[in-house]
């Protein structure tokens, strides 16, 4: 029976067209939504965790108090030991210590006298070759000229900052900022090398040089005004980071405002609501789409019920019952679903592999922007984003024709003589 | 010998709601079938002949009355029950041949036996020998589309009788075809009749049908007026 139904509906392209286009184009659209809301949030979020807060971010309770303008004096000390802490308890998570500083820097001219003097955002990091914030930071991809520095008193400037300044590797420049204590430091660097993050907003004034450094001229031995943390898998998991700050902030009680404070993405970088509202969005997307796609669908199913009015009619007098009819409409719907929700899939995967791998520039769009997101927007293909769609496309056309359905029972056969006369 | 008949009536009443009146389609009607009978129910149209064989094919109830199907009585049935006893009892043949446009001939006439799950080597067998009872063999994987007025008829009975139902209930059945195509199609059933010993009846008020009848119920405003059994003169010459 199964075969002969089938047959059926693979013959009867009017059956079928409809609704499979219908499905696929439905269930291509959701997989689609799906890779690209994940890809751009996720850029979102791992541009912010990269350059601003990780996934998790330990800084003291004053510096978390006064968030973006905290300066070094209210950094954490005894970064090492602390250090290994957080990686003995959370093995899952990768630990490394920046100082984020502002500053001036002073370029002289040929005579030693300032030719320019500009405001810098800066970061200290660890940049030993093959460490974590390589990869991190993606130092190979974002150096435009120069080399990475290789030895001490060497920093990176942004390219559009150089270009500006007509600044280029090799060129001497003096650092002006903030002591840990509350002194003027200064200190003479050799541009290494210029970097676009491809981030409009830190590629106008970012500048990058060794944690190592940096402390040296601070006063800040083994200190950091922050200690960031990154899951392994690349991924924020928002509810083991919630966890794991709970677990570490119990076990460190803050009898003072330099004791440690450890806080999640959501927290540290303010996205708590944009975290909630991106974790809703997809379910709120799907919702809608089974709910648009049914009752497409179950107008299709209405359609195509009355145009097989007659067939249903006869199959009716030849006692199939309707019980049996209604569950052959149905497996019709399953089969046609399997088949939407299959090219639909597919189609949305497509779609989304192109935008994962091509991506979208809006670097354009971003030029006054001071969000912190990749100027190229990707998808991002997940293994959930393999059956998102398939299980509502399925689930809708199977819905949609389940209600449409429920005409077979309303048909009076003693009508079925008369109609089949007319 | 009561199981000599295999569908009776007894005060068989049906009405119908028309506003706030009612439509009496049917007045009484006590009717005995025997096994095998090639009868029919003739009147002009609105006489009732069509409800009565509705209610005989368990297709509708009877208001009143009581009508018994090879046993069964057709008012107590549920609808799936009513299902089954058209399933595995019951053929029918309408004036509109009623094909399913999307399968060829041959499918059309497995269908049936589909429903009732048989084999698929014996649905074969079955259905081929059916197609040969009504001379269209050869034509089993044409498409209905494909077919003429006459054809399709054939088909229709080829359907009917696949599942060697006891009964076969014809409505019309040559309203819509040409005398030659007519004829060709009762001499069919006579065939099957007289061979498979099927009983076939007939709602009509097609002269042609008429004398290929072997009894003759006349309804008039639902009611059994005459009751005749007579030789059949079939195709006039």
């Amino acid at each position: 029976m199964i075969k002969f139904i089938f047959r059926g509906v693979l013959r009867d392209r009017t059956r079928t067209l409809f609704p499979f286009l219908t499905v696929a184009i439905g269930v291509g659209l959701a997989v689609f939504l799906d890779a690209y809301l994940r890809g751009t949030t996720d850029s979102m979020f791992n541009t912010t965790a990269r350059l601003v807060c990780g996934h998790l971010m330990v800084t003291t309770s004053a510096g978390a108090h006064a968030g973006e303008y905290a300066t070094p004096e209210l950094a954490l000390l005894d970064v090492t030991p602390r250090q290994q802490e957080l990686e003995n308890s959370y093995p899952e998570v990768v630990w490394t210590p920046r100082i984020r500083f502002g500053g001036i820097i002073d370029i002289p001219d040929s005579t030693g006298m300032t030719r320019a003097q500009v405001p810098v955002s800066g970061m200290a990091v660890d940049l030993s070759p093959g460490g974590i914030e390589h990869k991190l930071l993606r130092l190979d991809r974002i150096l435009v000229r120069g080399k990475t520095p290789r030895n001490t008193k060497q920093i990176l400037l942004s390219e559009q900052l150089s270009q500006r300044l007509g600044l280029n590797p090799g060129d001497r420049l003096t650092l002006i900022t903030m002591t840990a204590d509350g002194g003027m430091a200064i200190a003479d660097f050799t541009l290494a090398g210029t970097i676009r993050f491809g981030i409009t907003a830190l590629d106008r004034s970012v500048l990058l040089d060794s944690i190592a450094d940096l402390r040296q001229t601070l006063g800040l031995p083994d200190g950091a005004t922050e200690i960031l943390g990154f899951f392994k898998n690349g991924v924020y998991n928002d509810r083991r980071a919630i966890n794991i700050s709970r677990h570490y902030n119990a076990r460190h009680t803050h009898p003072d405002e330099f004791s440690p404070l450890l806080r999640p993405l959501r927290e540290a970088s303010g996205m708590g609501q944009l975290i909630d509202i991106v974790a809703n969005a997809t379910g709120l997307i799907l919702t809608i789409f089974i709910i648009a796609m049914a009752v497409v669908l179950w107008n299709a199913g209405l359609i195509n019920s009355l145009r097989r009015y007659n067939e249903i009619g006869i199959r009716l007098a030849l006692g199939e019952s309707s019980r049996d009819i209604y569950l052959s409409l149905l497996a019709e719907a399953f089969f046609i679903g399997l088949l939407g929700s299959t090219a639909g899939t597919l189609l949305g995967l497509g779609a989304g592999f192109y935008m994962q791998r091509v991506g979208l520039n809006i670097s354009g769009m971003m030029r006054n922007a001071t969000v912190l997101i990749d100027d190229v927007l990707r998808a991002r293909i997940a293994p959930v984003t393999f059956f998102i769609g398939f299980i509502p496309g399925l689930f809708a056309t199977l819905l949609g024709n389940a209600i449409s359905g429920l005409a077979v029972f309303r048909r009076q056969t003693a009508q079925l003589t008369k109609e089949f006369s007319e | 010998m009561a199981d000599e008949y295999i569908i009776e009536t007894f005060d068989l009443i049906k009405r119908y709601p028309m506003g706030r009146q009612e439509l009496v389609a049917l007045k009484k009607v006590n009717l005995k079938f025997r096994r095998g009978e090639f009868s029919g129910v003739i009147g002009p149209s609105g006489s009732g002949k069509t409800t009565l064989l509705n209610i005989i094919g368990s297709l509708d109830t009877p208001s009143s009355g009581s009508v018994v199907v090879l046993g069964e009585k057709v008012e107590t049935l549920t609808p799936y029950r009513s299902a089954q006893l058209r399933r595995r009892h019951i053929g029918f043949i309408f004036q509109t041949f009623n094909l399913l446009p999307v399968y060829t001939v041959f499918e059309n006439v497995e269908f049936p036996l589909l429903i009732l799950k048989v084999p698929p080597a014996e649905r074969r067998q079955r259905v081929m020998a059916a197609l040969e009872w009504v001379g269209l063999a050869d034509r089993e994987k044409s498409r209905p589309n494909q077919l003429s007025g006459g054809e399709s008829q054939r088909v229709a009975i080829a359907r009917a009788i696949v599942k060697q139902p006891a009964i076969v209930l014809a409505d019309e059945p040559t309203a819509n075809l040409d005398a030659e195509n007519s004829y060709h199609i009762l001499d069919t059933m006579v065939k099957i009749n007289q061979e498979l010993g099927t009983t076939f009846i007939f709602s009509t008020h097609d002269e042609k049908v008429i004398r290929y009848l072997r009894r003759k119920i006349k309804l008039l405003d639902g009611a059994v007026v005459a009751d005749k059994h007579a030789q059949p003169s079939g195709r006039e010459t």
